[in-house]
């Protein structure tokens, strides 16, 4: 086997160590790379800043641990913004280990809003957010279809109480809240195919203005959605998270997770273009 | 069978025991005082009489059981100091309260030489109507717009919409529209204990005020609240702050009486109902055509004639087959076409004598295709083949799942694996895992994003709508290919459409493009 | 009549649902809330005959000491710590003070949260080796392919200099115009794909999942 067969038919093994070498450097360097906002992630955050003080927007959390690193950063720019606005946030989640990244985003941003911070030019002075008052958690339940239908016809069809067992209706924020009709919009960050059911289901039948978060694989899958009017931004994947947190100026893990990411789309890329080349000239080699 | 019907009597019991043990006991001790309901939508505005302003007081009244008097309380901040402007007795949802002139001479002389303030223009011509397609409790209100709105004064801020409920005596606040906008959608709920209750079948009127916010002499906030007290002057409870609206305004005439009520056909889903029944009426004359013995020609699907080999291979090797049904429910369409090729599969691989491996996703799935594999090798006539821990549930952990499956590709080395279903990102890992342990592999799904990734990793590939063409393809029932080729003449039914709605909007006629857009 | 019954099920609320889509009145509603209260129930009950199995499965495969048996011991000991610390060192059984549970939220965040992050992950190294293995210039169409995936991810990496915008500008009309043509393409084919299964469910033609006659 000469030297372009090897490079065509290279053990795939040397393809993940190399990848893995290249993520821990990168992952261990600290350096900042510049990201340049996309239109679709631009709507989004707009949206959500020419809401004023006591609108309601909906987050359906919408991802289990796996989808962690590129829909958490979403969810924490966008929660984080929205409570310094005033905003009150009803959240939701239709995957079974939802409730706990949920929580776990909740305990977080409730810390980082305790400080006084300065976004994109704006001070904010600290505060503290109550549960109840400045937000909800309506928890889980399955079959996500029939779950979004019944929160269109009324919260309390699926969820007579919140996560924490409280009564709807003991709850301050939703006491005047009954359906999509008094939310503003719902943002759904999604790693499978609860995206389509918000879209069929949610924006489909009750016409609220819907936003997906979704991992960079199903990125693709969603411009049609965009480009109809079903969906008024979108963000996909850790780019999608990583551009949110430069217009949100808060910046976090995504945009750390650009960094290894663009190193190890470089990789990839080298890996490819050398089996191409092996092919090329092993085929001009047979030839002569 | 047995152990199935003991699971499903367990549930009940412990079902029924959670819902008795979660009813409400009772609060409280019986016989204890408590304050009365608090009155709700405390609204105040300011008019003008003679030479006076007046703050009109107006709220709902509560729930009376045990009021004895409403106190009419008033603050310059919302969070006060209060002092109390007024007393009337239960059943009165009003009160006047006099605002003073500012004493300040200085104050007084500036406000004479000001411009007086002058209401705009009232809008004219309010339409009510209720609104339609939709499921009551909701009425359209339009109006032209204020002569001072954009021209004359051009001093118009905003729009109120004021309604009344059974009688145009008490109008209260329901929403305000922007200065240029004439609708509003006057939506409430069917809940009684909701604030914005708004039954059906009652006579409401209606009148939109224009409103303007210039200067007023002696014009300060004022908030107000009021405080519903019991005949023990003790138990009291106070209403929610209102901040006086203060602004200079004009009432258009009253609109009404107009009820609202539910419709029976949504008109804007015209366009889906015809194209569904369209639809199943082509599918019925093509499944009518193939039943008369017509030949209906379905092209060749690689991904299926790959099969009978597979099965072929595998049973050469002594190695099991390895069908994944996907992390789809039951009520997936794919899932639902995955039970049918399973059942064939099945059959096929009964009459092999070759092993065979279905670990699910979901528990209902699991169940039916238990019963899809069971008859299957009932058909083979080979019932003692079949055990019931051929299909399996794993967990509904996506990547548990996946771990689990892969678990089992390197440890049990299947000669053929078969993904048909709905699946998501663990696509590649599956098939990638796959290809390690040297398995022919067939996949079908009709998530898009997945197809690149079994296209690349998998032997044959069914492309979306091909999955659901496989039942058909594999039994060449007269049923089933009737319904494929009518789904085949509707996609041509679509193509036709397109190219008709773009020559339409190319022509400008909108009617065409309106009919298909579903609003509602 | 074990298998009439459930066809006329099928049947009816089949086209019930149907019918209910274009009746907005109030009454509809109620009766799809109902519906829809009803498929979650019966949810649950499957849970329960799906977690019947994993236990019978893994339990027969640790008394036979089949193959890799101590694969099973790990999952049922793993199954029942959880359902352990779940109902709150079986105190709590209907409410969900199990949930914050000390030993039950440690096991979430110290092992499932990294494990299934862990899973995920293998993704990226999976997507390298059959990006390595498929992307190959052997005809016009792949070659086309190549280059598209390529200027793709390239797109948004700030050191490209002056091909940097091209790149950007490219994939975003590859993403809007071939992409989407492609994926509307293939969603009306399975739109109406997923009608025809539909009806054919509902109409009875598509039996599989009933058993046997």
């Amino acid at each position: 086997m000469n030297i372009f067969d090897r490079m065509m038919t290279l053990d795939r093994r040397w393809v993940f160590l190399f990848l893995a070498l290249v993520c821990v450097i990168t992952y261990v360097w600290e350096f900042k790379i510049d990201i340049s906002t996309s239109k679709e992630v631009e709507n989004i955050y707009n949206f959500i800043e020419n809401l004023e003080e006591g609108d309601y927007i909906f987050l359906s959390v919408d991802y289990d641990p796996n989808a962690l690193a590129e829909l958490h950063p979403m969810t924490y720019a966008i929660a984080e913004q929205a409570f310094r606005k005033k905003l009150k946030i009803v959240f939701m989640t239709n995957s079974n280990l939802g409730p706990g990244m949920v929580n776990q985003a909740l305990r977080d941003i409730e810390d980082s809003l305790k400080l006084d911070r300065e976004y994109n030019g704006v001070y904010y002075e600290g505060r503290d957010i109550v549960n109840g008052i400045d937000y909800a958690f309506l928890g889980y339940k399955p079959y996500p279809a029939l779950v979004i239908q019944s929160l269109g016809l009324d919260f309390r069809v699926n969820f007579p109480t919140d996560y924490y067992n409280v009564p709807l209706d003991s709850l301050p924020i939703l006491k005047d809240v009954k359906n999509f009709d008094q939310i503003e919009c719902v943002i759904n960050m999604a790693a499978g195919n609860v995206a389509e059911m918000w879209i069929t289901y949610g924006q489909g039948r009750y016409h609220v203005p819907l936003a997906l978060g979704i991992t960079g694989v199903m990125g693709a899958d969603f411009y049609p959605y965009l480009g109809s009017g079903q969906i008024f931004g979108l963000m996909a994947g850790l780019l999608g998270a990583a551009q949110y947190e430069k217009l949100a100026d808060n910046y976090g893990r995504a945009r750390d997770g650009m960094r290894i990411q663009l190193f190890a789309h470089i990789v990839i890329i080298l890996f490819i273009l050398m089996a191409n080349v092996g092919f090329f000239l092993s085929k001009r080699q047979a030839r002569k | 069978m047995k152990n199935k019907v003991f699971l499903i009597l367990c549930a009940l019991l412990v079902g029924a025991f959670m819902s008795v043990s979660g009813q409400d006991e009772g609060t409280g001790p019986p016989g204890s005082p408590s304050p009365p309901a608090p009155a709700s939508d405390v609204t105040a505005h300011v008019e003008i009489e003679g030479n006076q302003r007046v703050a009109l007081v107006h709220w709902r009244l509560p729930d009376e059981n045990g009021v004895s008097e409403y106190v009419i309380m008033r603050a310059l901040t919302p969070e006060g100091p209060f002092e109390e402007r007024g007393r009337v007795t239960a059943g009165v949802d009003r009160f006047r309260d006099i605002l003073e002139m500012p004493t300040d001479s200085a104050i007084v002389a500036d406000t004479m030489n000001t411009v007086d303030v002058v209401a705009p223009a009232p809008p004219t011509g309010v339409v009510v109507a209720d609104r339609g397609n939709d499921h009551g409790h909701a009425i359209n209100v339009s109006w032209d717009l204020s002569a001072d709105d954009g021209t004359g004064m051009d001093n118009v801020i905003i729009y109120g919409i004021y309604r009344a409920r059974g009688e145009p005596d008490i109008f209260l606040l329901q929403g305000e529209a922007f200065k240029g906008d004439s609708t509003y959608a006057d939506i409430g709920s069917k809940e009684e204990h909701l604030k914005n209750y708004m039954p059906d079948h009652v006579d409401y009127y209606y009148k939109v005020r224009a409103k303007t916010n210039q200067y007023q002499p002696g014009q300060r906030d004022y908030f107000y609240k009021v405080r519903a007290v019991a005949a023990d002057t003790t138990l009291f409870s106070d209403s929610e702050t209102s901040i006086m609206d203060g602004t200079v305004f004009s009432d258009s005439e009253i609109a009404g009486p107009v009820q609202s009520y539910g419709q029976w056909f949504n008109t804007d889903r015209l366009s889906v109902l015809f194209l569904v029944a369209g639809f199943l009426i082509v599918t019925i004359f093509f499944i009518q055509k193939a039943k008369g013995g017509a030949d209906l020609f379905v092209r060749r699907l690689a991904g299926i004639e790959a099969v009978d080999e597979a099965i072929g291979r595998a049973t050469e090797m002594g190695k099991p087959i390895l069908y994944v049904l996907g992390l789809g429910t039951a009520a997936d369409i794919a899932t639902i076409a995955s039970y049918t090729i399973l059942g064939r599969v099945a059959k096929k691989i009964a009459e092999y004598q070759t092993g065979l491996i279905v670990p699910c996703y979901d528990p209902i799935v699991m169940t039916v295709a238990q019963e899809t594999v069971k008859t299957a090798y009932m058909d083979a006539g080979r019932p003692d083949a079949y055990h019931q821990d051929i299909v399996y549930f794993v967990t509904n952990q996506q990547f548990a799942y996946v771990a689990a499956v892969n678990g089992v590709m390197m440890r049990e080395r299947p000669a053929t694996n078969l993904y048909m279903g709905k699946f998501y990102a663990e696509s590649l890992i599956l098939a990638e895992t796959g290809v390690v342990a040297g398995s022919i592999q067939i996949s079908g799904t009709d998530e898009i994003s997945q197809i690149p990734f079994f296209v690349v990793a998998c032997d044959y590939t069914l492309i979306g709508e091909e999955l659901y063409a496989a039942s058909a393809y594999l039994g060449r029932e007269p049923l089933l290919l009737g319904s494929l080729k009518a789904q085949d003449y509707a996609k041509a039914g679509v193509i036709i459409l397109t190219v008709a709605g773009f020559l339409a909007m190319i022509f400008g006629w909108e009617g065409f493009r309106d009919f298909f857009h579903v609003t509602n | 009549m074990k298998r009439q019954i459930p066809l006329m099920f099928v049947f009816v609320l089949g086209f019930l649902m149907i019918i209910q889509f274009f009746i907005p009145h109030e009454k509809s509603e109620d009766l799809a809330s109902f519906l829809l209260d009803w498929i979650v129930i019966i949810g649950i009950f499957a849970l329960a005959l799906g977690l019947w199995s994993l236990v019978r499965v893994s339990w027969d495969k640790v008394k036979h000491r089949k193959p890799n048996w101590q694969y099973s011991v790990i999952t049922l000991v793993g199954l029942f710590i959880m359902i352990f610390f779940g109902f709150d060192y079986f105190r709590n059984f209907f409410s969900a003070e199990g949930l914050d549970n000390y030993m039950y939220v440690s096991f979430y965040t110290s092992i499932v949260i990294p494990v299934q992050a862990t899973m995920f992950s293998l993704l990226a190294f999976f997507i390298a080796s059959a990006a390595y293995r498929a992307f190959r210039a052997r005809t016009v169409l792949a070659t086309l392919l190549l280059l598209s995936a390529l200027i793709i991810m390239l797109r948004f990496n700030p050191y490209l200099g002056p091909i940097g915008p091209f790149c950007e500008r490219t994939s975003v009309w590859l993403l809007n115009v071939p992409n989407l043509a492609a994926k509307r393409a293939i969603i009306i084919g399975v739109g109406l794909g997923m009608v025809a299964t539909a009806f054919k469910v509902i109409l009875g033609i598509e039996r599989a999942y009933l058993g046997k006659d």
